[in-house]
């Protein structure tokens, strides 16, 4: 019993968090890759794009609120998305036009691009800023846990119990939903296999006959719904608050260079092994063990490796390793 | 001379700003902005040598001004004793663990053949020793942390005058450049920059959370100054006399001697904070002038010639016989230690060290739009651009203020528009500051002051 108890406290502590926040941020660290990979550069506007989505579905979910339109049990943010990806587009293509293609034309080093990237960032934090206010919002409707604590105790007559929270689900699935359905894309239709083949190797796929700019468009129509719902999914789960996107541009860094840069696989496991890795570094083993541990052997400290204080931290060393070790990545991605 | 014209131009009008704020603002204000602006002036220096002179991204400029701001605490707060006693012990001990870790593992990988057992020894030498610095540690600091939680609680510094924090400062920040750079200046440019940028977040966050050091987020408060205090100048009397006599013809105007009293002690309480401001503006002017002298001879020497050639084509430096990763390496340094001492200076400045401050936005990005927007590889357009820019992220929310007050004055107070837009006028700071920044890309790369290249 006292094993089945530990089991379901490292459960309900470290791998539902885990999932839900390695999904949050594979989304991000392919968006990041997506753009290395085709564009050819580090997009560092990358965490205020993804809140600049997440602002629309905020904005929209308030609208559609006050005219009564809802999903029931499930947030009115899933209805909204739709109309916020669209905006996000627009507003990518928009960038796109005015600013990145420029020098795509002019063919400029990545690091000039990186630099141009930061113009964006500031921008778009403006814009954000000017529309909704740095302020924290929460925009979660409908039904709040699919399995509560107490439930779960009282089925199954456990000491502990497992919480569900709806948004860790829908999280986790609409992920899966959409990965899939991106990869099944790259891979299986002809337009995937021109992006592929693109971003491989340019001039062969110009002599091929393949159309850049059908490319560059589809790149930023992929990178608009994976930005926007992976802003909404972290914004349902935690809160919308633009600063926070900022700093969480940096995880997803680390993801995408961990799991080798230019590779989405890679992000998508990248996203995964950060987040393991921060909650089981940071997470207080104290319950757990003293579970498995007779009671005269119970510990008095914390069990933790790392205070939670160093969340961040853990995501970077690894980063550092990974570069020291391994740069391009756990999957090969694209040479450094 | 005609080579010079513009810049000459260019800080003649930078300087009108600044005195155009001093008299429709304030002189206080402008003091303020005006060191700030040398402070940022110093950071670009070192941006500059990195990325002007060598072509190395570095997006880990708000760790090294951390750093150079920790010095301050480190060096010129009074050591405290009770605190030393109850735990430095631990923190001496695990510090020695940790160089016994660095040292064994080195010793490890230069001794013994590349193997997986090898990398699972070293794995688990770590872990090990995390687990021994934490079990060490951890009653120190509490006893450390308990000591007087509310002024201190930590071990204070060594107790010395404040400027020599700045060398400190920079010698640390140049230090931790070169185990930065050991790690990453092999990688890519834009890996680099991610790189650093991460690198810089972790030593802010080993700053601000560990609080036995300098208090993390509790910061720390009245460091020692340069300057003379306000309070004390308040009481000297040369500086009475002293402004009495600037002052006479105002103060004859006056009758009674009470009133003229009340008057001469406003006016002394006033000149004083500018006084404070003006010594603070001489010693940064003189680090400016000081760090532009060495860099302007380094940039035409046959170094600077070197470090030139090595930007523009590696391969071909390397060709000739430069050792480029040396090479990159002492000029990551040297930048590093330049970021550090201003990040000392602004701290001294401030009086205060407050770790939660230290953001990505503020300290790494606005510095490199500093650089781009002076001119890279121009010192001279460094410095420039760390004036315009600062002046501009400043006045940016009076200014739009301004603006908006004047495009929506037909509308009535209460409309829902423009008291939106007056309260997010802070926020225009960003836009400004954005769309300069890419205009300045797009239609003149070379920054406001370009290079120039002395053919001797």
């Amino acid at each position: 019993m006292d094993f089945l108890n530990a089991i379901i406290v490292l459960f309900n502590y470290t791998l539902i968090p885990a999932l839900a926040y390695g999904s949050q941020l594979a989304l991000g660290a392919i968006f990041v890759t997506l753009i290395y990979a085709v564009l050819r550069f580090a997009n560092f506007a990358t965490g205020d794009m993804m809140s600049f989505g997440t602002m629309f579905t905020v904005i929209l979910t308030y609208y559609f609120q006050s005219l009564g339109i809802g999903l029931g049990v499930l947030p009115t943010a899933l209805l909204t998305i739709p109309f916020a990806i669209l905006m996000m587009i627009l507003y990518m293509l928009i960038i796109d036009k005015f600013v990145f293609s420029y020098y795509r034309i002019k063919k400029s080093p990545p690091v000039q691009f990186a630099m141009v990237s930061v113009g964006v960032m500031f921008v778009t934090q403006a814009i954000i800023r000017i529309i909704i206010g740095p302020s924290d919002r929460r925009f979660l409707d409908g039904e709040k846990f699919i399995i509560k604590a107490t439930e779960f105790k009282e089925m199954t007559g456990l000491a502990e119990g497992i919480t569900l929270k709806s948004t860790q689900a829908i999280t986790i699935i609409v992920t899966l939903i959409v990965v899939s359905i991106m990869f099944w894309f790259l891979n299986r239709t002809k337009t995937g296999t021109s992006m592929r083949a693109y971003s491989d190797n340019e001039d062969l796929a110009l002599l091929s006959g393949i159309d850049p700019k059908r490319v560059v468009l589809i790149t930023w129509v992929i990178a608009g719904i994976l930005a926007t719902i992976g802003g909404v999914l972290y914004g349902l789960d935690k809160s919308y608050r633009p600063f926070v996107y900022f700093n969480n541009m940096l995880p997803i860094f680390a993801a995408a260079i961990v799991g080798g840069i230019g590779n989405p696989y890679g992000a998508f496991f990248g996203g995964y092994v950060i987040a393991f890795a921060e909650i089981l570094l940071t997470y207080s083993y104290k319950k757990f063990v003293a579970y498995l541990l007779p009671s005269s052997l119970e510990p008095n400290s914390l069990m933790q490796l790392l205070s939670t204080d160093y969340k961040f931290v853990v995501s970077f060393s690894i980063l550092v390793i990974v570069l020291l070790i391994r740069p391009s990545g756990i999957f090969k991605g694209k040479t450094i | 001379m005609r080579n010079y014209e513009n810049v000459i131009y260019a800080y003649i009008i930078m300087l009108l700003l600044i005195i155009c704020v001093g008299l429709f603002q304030s002189w206080s204000i402008a003091l303020t902005i005006l060191n700030y602006c040398l402070i940022s002036a110093v950071m670009t220096i070192g941006a500059n040598i990195q990325w002007g002179y060598a072509g190395l991204i570095n997006f880990g400029i708000m760790g090294y001004t951390a750093l150079g701001g920790l010095a301050v605490v480190l060096v010129s707060v009074d050591p405290v004793k009770k605190a030393w006693q109850v735990g430095g012990l631990n923190i001496l001990g695990s510090i020695w663990i940790i160089v016994a870790i660095v040292f064994i593992t080195r010793f490890i990988l230069k001794r013994f053949e590349k193997s997986l057992i090898r990398n699972y020894f070293i794995v688990f030498l770590i872990i090990a020793g995390v687990i021994l610095i934490r079990v060490t540690a951890t009653p120190g600091i509490e006893a450390i942390e308990s000591v007087d939680p509310a002024v201190s609680g930590f071990l204070g510094g060594m107790g010395l005058p404040v400027l020599m924090s700045w060398i400190i400062g920079a010698f640390l920040a140049g230090a931790l450049a070169f185990i930065i750079g050991k790690i990453a200046l092999g990688l890519r440019a834009d890996y680099l920059a991610i790189a650093t940028l991460l690198i810089a977040e972790i030593i802010v966050s080993i700053i601000k959370h560990e609080e036995w050091l300098a208090r993390g987020v509790k910061n720390v408060i009245g460091l020692k100054r340069p300057a003379p205090y306000e309070v004390d100048l308040q009481k000297t009397q040369w500086f009475r006399d002293f402004i009495e006599k600037i002052y006479s013809n105002k103060l004859e105007l006056v009758n009674t001697i009470a009133q003229k009293k009340i008057i001469l002690n406003q006016l002394v309480i006033d000149a004083s904070s500018i006084f404070v401001k003006l010594c603070f503006t001489g010693l940064f002017l003189s680090v400016v002038v000081i760090l532009l002298i060495v860099t302007q001879k380094a940039l035409y020497s046959p170094w600077g010639r070197k470090m030139r050639a090595i930007r523009d084509n590696e391969v071909a430096a390397s060709a000739m016989g430069k050792n480029i990763v040396k090479e990159h390496l002492l000029i990551f340094i040297l930048g590093s230690a330049i970021v550090g001492l201003a990040g000392a200076m602004m701290v001294t400045n401030d009086g205060l060290f407050t770790p939660g401050s230290y953001r990505p936005m503020r300290y790494t990005f606005v510095i490199w739009v500093m650089v781009i927007v002076g001119g890279t590889g121009n010192n001279f357009g460094a410095i420039l651009g760390g004036f315009v820019v600062w002046f501009l992220w400043v006045e940016a929310a009076p200014i739009s203020l301004f603006l908006i007050d004047l495009f929506t004055a037909h509308l009535p107070e209460t409309n829902m528009i423009r008291s939106h837009l007056v309260e997010s006028a802070p926020y225009f700071r960003f836009l400004l500051i954005g769309i300069g920044l890419l205009l300045i890309m797009r239609y003149r790369p070379q920054g406001i002051i370009p290079e120039k290249i002395i053919k001797q």
